[in-house]
């Protein structure tokens, strides 16, 4: 190994090489394609055996594998649960028929691989490209053909006609456009108005019962909705939609902001509950803070102080829903909200 | 008799009895001309590299999609007709529901491999999707979108755009909880857009949200509208990609005139056939043991409740961050409301996508490059490119953290409103600095490069001169090796004409074209490439090294 430490040139980069690498004209050249170097499978006839083996098992194991699913679909009952570690407790047939028919595709994707990698031949060919670009002669005729079409159809030399062409094919594809009006009905103020309305109680969504105030404890988060509107009603999603409300009952003296004040009832405070950023319902009520989070993009409001926008990507605070306690004693609205609930449009006015 | 006997005479060389897989394709033949087609491409020749089979994951999943999503229409019901259930998931019974969360329930739990179908289905979208988008980062990375692919990689574009879209409407389509936050979501953000905003939704909904008809509306887009353009698609993008032959890294042998490989048939038909049974057997093996989407969780959509942790699929994720970051600016004037802190996200969401899709247009017009291009480039060898990309991955992937702030929050007890205010600063900041990090990546490789050619590969050796230094033996590398490494052009900026013609008139040069040798300047001038070794520097290196 160790040669005698002598002349500089035995540390050329070729060192080790006998003799000087050959000089190219240039030494960056494309040295070819490199002769195609034979596999085990090429040279050994056993173990090209061996690969067809493994491929013809695999292809078995696919037939096999088959056979199991059908098994699992007519005899596994299909409420059957099963704990498989580490899934967990899964659905015994779903287990089944999904392991069996990824075996199955597997086993016949992995030997159809393994044939081709090892039986089939591995030589490497060569394929010319050819530019994409036409030759001049073709540009040249189809210029001319095209050229000639044009003159043959007159559309240039006859104005009128061409320019009819177009007004027609302009004009009659916008008769398009009124097909699609039935779409939907026009807003209008459908976007301002929910059902509440001056005297509509207050239903708690928990018991269906219409809410008094010694319901409602200091602390609690309640979902109401207005009297008379059922879950078996047509419109119950549209009216939910927009008149969801949200109730929680604060100290008076935490309330910071005065009208938030007045407009509920001893430290009950009724907000919609519809995130005015893209309209989630809004749930997650931290108590001592007073801060709710819509659990879609974060929006935080804080309830003590009108339903403020404190962080996240809401625009404008939840608007609260004036409340007061009819004669019998039960939570009742005074009226709609004063301001359209929900994310902010265009014909909505601050 | 008769027509054997002319079929006989009309190629002389067919003069012994065709067998009858011959006879079947002369009939063809005859009728479709498949010879033609045939003799080109039965023996074509693909190159061999592992990031060429992100593509055929896309084809293959979008193959499975329609599969297993034709089994599914089967059983589904696109109706918001309202039901009580009485079924097999006992802790739904007696709740109100529509038909659509019904039938999914049935499909989930009544019909024999409805859930496999369900969650090979959905695993497969998220695949797809996935698939494309890597299979897009390949082909961005190595420059194989350039002339004459620009057209196939807009198609590729719109099967990304489409199928993100498409996924999504598939996921709303069970109204579920989740699904129908999801719907409510759009609402907001079309409402968002300015002057024709409440139009639009009233339109799209049929009137107020949630109404009765969003869900079939989504079920005729999702499963006959889009999935017609992307198969129209799909195609266009094959045949192209047949027309313009694969590209290949420069190598020994393989050149821009080239293409080296095995041929279609029999290796890629065994290798590309077989690996669509690897992907579909990997999927049902996913869907074996990984729940997606477990709709009876969730529960049926109702308008005034919401579950928690409400995340999109992941290919949605990035929109999300847009609309999580963003902060909630309103413009009020003259009695109306400009929901910029919706409005801007949607736009933005929308750019993010586009500036991914122009890129190679604006490439072309920076390099004024008119050849040809089959050579993949090192991402390396286009430093500026490279960095450019990764820039836009970095945004990409802040505004999928984003999406996810809250969970984020919650599995590593953080605060959600520091993250926020990260990807709020990181989305200007981030892609700047992983910009000017990869360029200096690109340029230190650039250099190693250039000096393995110069200087050859270190053997380990180390020896000792009479003197006592010790040094260590390096070896040129072998001629492959450096051809690989030398085989890529270096484009020089462009320069502009000078300030005066020949008769010392100043000459008006359009501001475009100094935008563009600045630009060029940019992605060619010294601060962007390493030269490559010439002849000269290796001579020199080899006669005096050391």
């Amino acid at each position: 190994m160790t040669h005698q430490d002598n002349s500089p040139e035995e540390r050329l980069p070729e060192a080790g090489k006998p003799g000087k690498p050959p000089k190219l004209a240039d030494p960056f050249a494309d040295p070819g394609l490199p002769p195609h170097q034979p596999r085990r499978q090429d040279i050994d006839e056993r173990a090209a055996k061996r690969s067809e083996h493994v491929v013809a098992r695999l292809f078995a194991t696919a037939v096999i594998a088959a056979f199991g699913f059908i098994a699992s679909y007519v005899l596994i009952p299909k409420e059957k649960v099963v704990f498989i570690f580490p899934v967990g407790h899964v659905s015994a047939q779903n287990f089944a028929l999904g392991g069996t028919l990824g075996i199955a595709l597997l086993c016949i994707g992995v030997g159809a691989i393994h044939w081709a990698r090892t039986l089939m031949s591995d030589v490497e060919h060569v394929s010319e490209r050819h530019p994409i670009e036409a030759p001049p002669q073709v540009r040249q005729q189809v210029f001319a053909d095209f050229q000639q079409g044009a003159a043959d159809s007159a559309i240039g030399r006859r104005k009128v006609l061409r320019n009819a062409l177009l007004g027609a094919l302009t004009i009659v594809p916008l008769s398009a456009i009124v097909l699609f009006r039935d779409l939907g009905p026009l807003p209008e103020k459908k976007l301002f108005h929910t059902v509440w309305s001056s005297g509509k109680r207050l239903i708690n969504m928990s018991d269906d019962r219409p809410l008094r105030p010694e319901d409602i404890l200091v602390g609690s988060l309640t979902f109401a909705q207005p009297e008379g509107v059922h879950e078996s009603d047509a419109d119950f999603q549209v009216v939910m939609a927009k008149a969801a409300l949200m109730i929680v009952r604060l100290i008076p003296t935490e309330i910071k902001d005065k009208q938030s004040a007045d407009w509920g009832h001893q430290g009950i405070l009724a907000y919609s509950k519809i995130c005015t950023h893209v309209g989630c319902p809004i749930s997650l009520y931290e108590q001592q803070t007073h801060h709710v989070l819509c659990p879609c993009h974060q929006s935080t409001f804080d309830l003590a102080d009108g339903g403020r926008v404190i962080f996240g990507p809401a625009g404008h605070p939840l608007p609260q829903l004036r409340i007061a306690v009819d004669s019998q004693g039960y939570l009742a609205a005074q009226g709609d909200f004063d301001k359209p609930v929900g994310p902010g449009f265009w014909e909505r006015s601050a | 008799m008769s027509t054997h006997s002319s079929a006989e005479g009309a190629s002389a060389d067919r003069n012994r009895q065709p067998n009858p897989g011959e006879r079947i394709a002369d009939w063809a033949d005859g009728r479709l001309g498949i010879y033609s087609l045939a003799k080109s491409n039965l023996r074509k020749i693909f190159p061999d590299h592992w990031s060429f089979m992100l593509g055929e994951i896309c084809l293959y999943t979008f193959v499975i999609i329609i599969l297993t999503g034709v089994y599914l229409t089967l059983f589904f019901t696109p109706s918001m007709n309202e039901v009580v259930y009485h079924g097999t998931y006992t802790p739904l019974n007696n709740i109100r529901m529509s038909e659509a969360y019904k039938t999914t329930l049935d499909i989930s739990f009544d019909v024999r491999a409805g859930l496999l179908m369900r969650q090979v289905h959905h695993w497969a979208a998220i695949v797809f999707v996935a698939a494309m988008f890597v299979h897009m980062m390949r082909v961005l990375f190595t420059g194989a979108f350039r002339k004459p692919r620009e057209v196939n990689w807009l198609f590729g574009f719109l099967l990304l755009f489409l199928g993100q879209f498409d996924g999504f409407m598939g996921y709303s389509l069970p109204d579920d909880l989740l699904s129908g936050t999801g719907i409510r979501f759009l609402e907001g953000a079309v409402l968002s857009v300015p002057i024709v905003g409440s139009y639009l939704t009233m339109f799209a909904y049929g009137g107020q949200f949630p109404g009765t008809v969003i869900i079939p509306r989504l079920f005729t887009v999702h499963i006959l509208l889009i999935p017609g353009i992307m198969a129209g698609l799909v195609v266009a993008h094959l045949i192209l990609v047949f027309y313009h032959k694969h590209t290949q890294f420069a190598g020994p042998g393989r050149t821009e005139k080239n293409v080296i490989g095995m041929p279609l048939m029999p290796v890629y038909m065994a290798k590309a056939g077989g690996f669509f049974f690897v992907v579909f057997g990997a999927l049902a093996l996913i869907s074996a043991i990984a729940q997606v989407n477990p709709i009876w969780a969730y529960g049926p959509y109702r308008s005034d409740q919401v579950t928690t942790d409400a995340q999109p699929d992941w290919y949605m994720g990035f929109s999300e961050g847009l609309i999580r970051i963003m902060p909630g600016w309103e413009i009020h004037f003259l009695g109306h409301t400009l929901e910029l802190g919706v409005f801007i996200p949607l736009v933005v969401f929308i750019l993010v996508l586009v500036a991914i899709a122009v890129y190679p247009f604006v490439e072309s017009w920076v390099t004024a490059d008119k050849r040809e291009h089959h050579l993949l480039d090192r991402p390396r060898n286009a430093p500026v490119r490279t960095a450019l990309a990764t820039a836009w991955l970095a945004l990409y992937l802040i505004l999928l953290l984003g999406g996810g702030n809250d969970l984020v929050a919650t599995h590593f007890q953080l605060s959600i409103n520091a993250i926020t205010w990260i990807v709020r600063i990181g989305f200007f900041v981030l892609p700047v600095i992983v910009f000017v990090a990869t360029k200096r990546i690109c340029l230190g490789l650039q250099r190693r490069d250039r000096d393995k050619v110069l200087h050859g590969r270190e053997t380990g050796v180390i020896k000792r001169l009479p003197h006592g230094e010790f040094i260590e033996v390096h070896e040129r590398l072998p001629q492959e090796r450096i051809y690989e490494l030398t085989a890529h052009d270096q484009l020089q900026p462009l320069e502009l004409p000078p300030a005066e013609d020949r008769t010392g008139i100043p000459r008006k040069v359009p501001f475009s074209e100094k935008l563009r040798a600045k630009l060029s300047s940019v992605y060619f001038g010294e601060h962007s490439q390493v030269p490559k070794p010439t002849a000269e520097e290796l001579e020199e290196s080899t006669s005096q090294h050391h």
